[in-house]
Parts: structure tokens; C-alpha cells; sequence
């Protein structure tokens, strides 16, 4: 049992990865939350949701994290004043989610010392909410136009730079404005949410098979971990396993997810400091990966392989002995490029020092995934929740201490190395059969079901409840760049303005995935 | 030094070697650089604007600049604003946050522009379709010459819908 306390109640869920539920009321929030943090537990995820129909009101959903495992706690709000009390404080994290679940839902953190739009811009009026079951789409429509109170920074000399939301290059939109003086950055505010397209919203009107689609489309660059997380959360609701080969399967392609981003990274990581052989050499490699996905599964990305209960994918030895040449092919060149890399004293000049996040901040603050095992945070899925098969697999977690662009490069390389080893071990435990998928059609009524990925930018974490006809009700998935953007605020401090790319670069957040 | 110019020895002329399977690319780039040259004076220069997509399509722009696709060798480069683009290249349905920021990106393109969907949600709305949040195709927005379907579409069907829009354009 994760998680003492008089007045919470957790029933285990059935699932792939340690995880608990209970219901607890407001005024215990606190003490539960003072008491994870207290013992080196982290925020996960909070939204909410509108349960008005099943003779409730709303109610708000919290998932923290310990060495134990996951722990989901709902607190039921009521309809009137659905108000909860403020946990930002103890999770720093909690600021921006907060925000998202006022403006989706009208759930309102009282105490809380921050409460500006988040997720609404000017698309829907500030009293109406997206998804809030009787939420009028048509007349909810407005044209405000943008304001957004960012916080001032003054004193002689002091300058801002707005930048964005389109920004100069293939980026993802968002709003950054830095307040300078001189080259120096002494403070970068966020605004995002510009790509938000309803996600959530769209999930409940969709079948189950086809909210698998969705999922895969959260973050383009993590779907096979959104996928995954998303059929974890459905398998857990209807108490299914799917088979061992499906299992092997869903870890092989996820760690070839983590190797053709982390391939694409490591690439741009040296031409944003001018070492555009970096950016040639890195990007071949990876075309090669991208090519082999096409050819062995039938899509670069690998999209819509994993579905809720099996995979629509398969390998025989031909395809596994491609894999394995690929796997050789890059060992050998991806070592010859990191050798280039840690000779070459202008790219160790830059990456050096730049963009510090320390671990006692990113701590603090609650920097998660690759980005935080940089800054010593030593929090791997794979490693302390392992699912099946990674409880086969033994990950080797790597983890730095400088927490700088340079740590985070480093850790890419030793990740990088490690999925192939894993690879080359999933080789070994796949047997080839012509199993036909059995997919999961139907979920049971009530239900709820959580899935847990470590993607390769860090912990993806997808929710799904079901109503009483056993369909989608509300699905949340939750992006680790949601804990990581803030950081990349004081990662950038005291850093040149000129830097901010390659700081940014280093931690490759997602827009697409907070924004939702 | 010297292991970085043993590197590239080593590695070779991708794109001149393409594999097999890509056949078909060297006629799009000999075709492409054609047109450019006819259309253009030899430079087309492109302006990305992701209009509210899920990042796999930005995934698939990345690749076309590697040495596979070498768009900048044909003489195709991306820019930093839409003053000096020839071409904008949208994707992903359009977020009614965003839709503000194409207009005004459309707006300050100047004439003659070409305007390239890229992706099923730029095309039709695909998946995330139309809502309180999201105004559905790009063409919903503004004018657009030419779709590039597939979710994402492969680097090639990319390169195929800036030579389709160049070559209508003569
Ligand atoms: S077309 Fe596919 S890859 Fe492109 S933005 Fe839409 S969902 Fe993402």
C-alpha cells in the first residue's frame, strides 16, 4: 500500500504497472500530498471530470507517484462550487494543470496564487466549459482577442523579446517572452496552448478502437507511447493481458521510438552549435531507422501499431535480422559520432554549463523523464514500474548529475546505447507465430483504467474512464512536458539570449501534448 | 578533424545513391529543380507554419532536409518569416488559437504565394476534424493551391506537393 491515511480507502487496480485508487475528500488533499512529497513521491497527472450524469457532480483527478507505485485519487467536488484546495504549493507542478482543469471544466483551486487562463485563449467565453457534459459548442464561440497577463519585469535596462507563437524554423507554436539586459536572459515567461484542437473533447465520441487513433496522435513524436499507455489504461478496465508476442512487440517498438528521436536530437543538438556534419551524420542514421519502421511495420513513425488488447504488427526472422544488422550499424557509427562530439572542443564549449537545471531544483520543481534523469532525477518506468516485458529486461537507468545541455546530450547517448542492447535482447524472446490480433472491442460499464509509458522525452500517462454503457466518457492523457516546460524557464536564466535554441533543443519539449 | 573528414568520406553521397526503393525521387528532384529554376530564378524559399498538427508532419519536413532529400541542395530553403517566402507550407488542422496568427502569416506573405496543405488534418480536418477548439482544414482559413495527403505524408509526397504547386504556377 502506497499511501496511509485514516480517511482514503484504495482498492488495487488490475493493472500492468503498480496502481491504486480511492476516493478522498477535499479537506484531506493536503495531508496526502504534504505526505508523498514528504516521502519523495511526485506529481503525475490532475484533470477533472463531469460526472453529473452518473448522479454525481464533478470531480477532480490527481495521480501521484511513489516507489510503490501509482496512486489515483478523486475527489468529489460539488456541482455548485466545484472548488478544491490549491496543491501547487506542495507540487509546484500542479500550477498549470490547475489552470487547464479551470478552463476545461470550471474546477476552481482556491488559495491558489495563480489564477490566469491556461489552456483558453480566445476561442470559447471564460464562463463556458469545453468539457463540461452541456457545454454548448456553437454558443460558446467568441473571437476575444488575445490578452494574456504576462508577468513585468522592470528596472533600468531591462528590455523584452516576444517571440513567437510562429517561430522562425520547423517548431511547434508557442509564446515565449524573455526580459533581457544585454545578451543576458534574466527571466522567460511561457504561454502556450495555441495548438490546443480539442483532443479530449473528440475522445468521447469515439469508439474505443478508434480512440486508439487518437491517442497515437497526441504527440506525434511519442505515438507509440501514447498507444501503449492508452491500451494499458483500456486492458486494465476490462482485466485483459494480451499476449507475450503482443507484449514484446509493443517494448520493440517503443525503443525504437526512443532511438529515432534521440537519433533526430542528437543531430539538431550539433547543428545548433554549428556542426552541421552533427545534423548530416545523425539524420542519415535515423532516415535508415524510419526506412527499416516503413518496410518491417508499415508506417516511419510506427502509428497505429499498438491497439488496446494486441498489436497489428508483426516480425519474422527476415524482419529480425534486419533489426539486428540496423542495431550493429548503429553501435558502431553512433560510438564513432559521440567520440567526434566529445573531441570537439567547441561543441563541449557550448554544450557545457549551458541551460543548468540542478537536482535539487529540478527536485523541487519536479523535472521528469530524460530531461530530469539529467539533473539526477532517477524516476525510469521502465526501471521502478517495470510492465511486462521490461520486468524480463532489466533497463539500465542512465542518469547524470550536471543537469546542463551537455548532461542531457550524455544522457541521450547512454539511453540511445541502451535501447539497442534492448532490442537486441527482445530479438532473443520474440517468437514469430501468425497470431491473429485479438483486439479489445468493448470496455465494462464504469470503469476506470490507467497506462503508464516511459516515452522517450519521459512518463506518458493515459486515463480513461467509461460511463455506464461502458463507452468513453473522458479520456486524459498527460504529457511529461507538462512537469518540464517551467523548468526550461529557469534553465534558460542567466544563459545568452543567442543559447535559448539549443537550450530548448536540449530538452525537446512537446506543445502539441500539454496543449491537448 | 580528421575522424570528422574520415566520417564523411566514409559515409559518401547519400543523395546521389539513393536506394532502390526511391527510384522515383530522382525524377521529383530533377523535375523540382527544374521548375525552380524556370519559376523561381533558381530559389524558392518556404515558410512552415504549423497551424495546430500533432508534430508528425514537422517530422517528416525535418526529414526532407537531410541528406536523403537534400531539399536545400535543389534550392529550397526554409526561412525565418513569411516576408521573403515564396511558399508556405501548413499543416495540422488549424486550432482556433492559431487561426489568427496564419491569417496574419498569409497576410504578410507576399504576392505571388503559393499555399501547400501538408497532412490529412491540413487537407480535411482528419482526425481532430472540426470543434469548439479547432477549425477543422487550412483551407477553412485560407486559400490553399495544393493538398498533401497521409498521416504524415512520407517525405517524398511532400517534395511532390511543392513541385505540384510550383509547376501549376507557370
Ligand atoms: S496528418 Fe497525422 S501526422 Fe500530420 S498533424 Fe495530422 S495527425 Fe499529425
Amino acid at each position: 500500500m502506497p499511501i496511509k491515511h485514516p480517511n482514503l480507502k484504495l482498492n488495487r487496480l488490475t493493472d500492468a504497472v503498480p496502481a491504486w485508487t480511492g476516493d478522498i475528500a477535499p479537506e484531506y488533499l493536503h495531508e496526502i500530498c504534504q505526505q508523498v512529497r514528504d516521502g519523495g513521491g511526485r506529481l503525475v497527472a490532475l484533470w477533472g471530470s463531469d460526472v453529473r450524469q452518473q448522479g454525481g457532480g464533478f470531480m477532480l483527478h490527481i495521480t501521484l507517484m511513489n516507489e510503490s507505485g501509482l496512486v489515483c485519487l478523486n475527489v468529489p467536488l460539488p456541482v455548485e462550487h466545484p472548488n478544491y484546495p490549491d496543491i501547487s504549493r506542495i507540487f509546484p507542478a500542479a500550477n498549470r494543470m490547475q489552470r487547464a482543469a479551470y478552463d476545461l471544466l470550471g474546477l476552481y483551486a482556491h488559495e491558489g496564487h495563480d489564477h490566469r487562463k491556461w489552456l483558453r485563449h480566445g476561442a470559447w467565453h471564460s464562463g463556458s466549459f469545453p468539457l463540461r457534459k452541456d457545454f454548448d459548442a456553437a454558443a460558446s464561440l467568441t473571437h476575444e482577442p488575445e490578452d494574456y497577463p504576462f508577468v513585468q519585469v522592470e528596472g533600468q535596462g531591462v528590455h523584452e523579446i516576444p517571440v513567437g507563437p510562429v517561430h522562425a524554423g520547423i517548431i511547434e507554436p508557442g509564446h515565449f517572452r524573455f526580459s533581457i539586459i544585454g545578451e543576458r536572459v534574466l527571466r522567460l515567461e511561457q504561454h502556450l496552448g495555441y495548438v490546443h484542437k480539442g483532443i479530449e473533447k473528440r475522445f468521447e465520441s469515439m469508439s474505443l478502437q478508434q480512440g486508439a487513433r487518437l491517442a497515437g496522435r497526441v504527440s506525434g513524436d511519442s505515438t507509440v507511447a501514447y498507444a501503449w499507455a492508452y491500451a494499458m489504461a483500456a486492458e486494465c478496465i476490462a482485466k485483459v493481458t494480451p499476449s507475450s508476442r503482443a507484449l514484446w512487440l509493443r517494448a520493440l517498438l517503443l525503443e525504437r521510438e526512443r532511438v529515432a528521436n534521440h537519433l533526430g536530437d542528437l543531430g539538431y543538438l550539433g547543428n545548433d552549435v554549428a556542426l552541421s556534419f552533427g545534423f548530416a551524420q545523425f539524420w542519415i542514421l535515423k532516415e535508415q531507422v524510419l526506412r527499416n519502421n516503413a518496410a518491417l511495420f508499415g508506417h516511419r513513425y510506427l502509428m497505429d501499431k499498438i491497439v488496446p488488447g494486441s498489436v497489428t504488427a508483426s516480425l519474422d526472422v527476415e524482419g529480425k535480422h534486419i533489426i539486428e544488422q540496423e542495431c550493429d550499424m548503429l553501435d558502431e557509427q553512433v560510438r564513432i559520432l559521440r567520440n567526434i562530439y566529445d573531441e570537439h572542443a567547441g561543441v563541449q564549449d557550448r554544450f557545457i554549463g549551458t541551460g543548468r537545471v540542478e537536482p535539487k531544483l529540478a527536485a523541487q520543481l519536479g523535472l521528469c523523464g530524460m530531461a530530469g534523469r539529467a539533473s539526477a532525477q532517477a524516476w525510469d518506468a521502465r526501471v521502478q514500474f517495470a510492465c511486462a516485458p521490461y520486468d524480463k529486461l532489466d533497463v539500465k537507468m542512465a542518469t547524470y548529475r550536471n543537469g546542463d545541455v551537455a548532461a542531457r546530450v550524455i544522457v541521450r547517448f547512454d539511453e540511445l546505447f541502451e535501447s539497442l542492447r534492448l532490442q537486441r535482447e527482445i530479438m532473443v524472446n520474440l517468437v514469430h507465430d501468425n497470431e491473429a490480433p485479438t483486439l479489445l472491442e468493448k470496455l465494462p460499464a464504469n470503469g476506470f483504467g490507467i497506462g503508464l509509458v516511459e516515452g522517450w522525452r519521459g512518463e506518458v500517462m493515459v486515463a480513461i474512464h467509461t460511463d455506464a454503457q461502458g463507452k468513453l466518457t473522458r479520456v486524459h492523457p498527460h504529457d511529461p512536458s507538462w512537469q518540464n516546460w517551467p523548468l526550461l524557464e529557469h534553465a534558460v536564466i542567466d544563459n545568452i539570449v543567442p543559447d535559448f535554441p539549443l537550450i530548448n533543443k536540449s530538452f525537446n519539449l512537446s506543445y502539441s501534448g500539454q496543449d491537448l | 578533424m580528421y575522424q570528422i573528414l574520415k566520417q564523411i568520406i566514409k559515409t559518401g553521397i547519400k543523395t546521389e545513391t539513393p536506394p532502390q526503393a526511391d527510384e522515383g525521387m530522382r525524377l521529383i528532384e530533377q523535375r523540382l529543380q527544374q521548375e525552380i529554376l524556370d519559376v523561381f530564378g533558381g530559389a524558392l524559399a518556404i515558410r512552415q507554419v504549423d497551424a495546430g498538427s500533432c508534430n508528425g508532419c514537422e517530422l517528416e519536413i525535418h526529414a526532407v532536409n537531410n541528406a536523403y532529400y537534400n531539399i536545400e541542395g535543389l534550392g529550397i530553403k526554409f526561412v525565418a518569416g513569411p516576408r521573403h517566402a515564396d511558399l508556405l507550407l501548413v499543416t495540422g488542422p488549424v486550432s482556433r488559437h492559431m487561426e489568427v496568427a496564419l491569417k496574419r502569416t498569409y497576410d504578410a506573405t507576399p504576392e505571388p504565394k503559393l499555399v501547400v496543405a501538408i497532412g490529412d488534418c491540413a487537407c480535411d480536418g482528419g482526425i481532430f476534424g472540426e470543434s469548439y477548439a479547432s477549425c477543422g482544414k487550412v483551407s477553412n482559413v485560407i486559400p490553399v493551391d495544393v493538398v498533401v495527403q497521409g498521416c504524415p505524408p512520407t517525405p517524398i509526397a511532400i517534395l511532390q506537393g511543392i513541385l505540384t504547386a510550383i509547376s501549376a504556377k507557370k
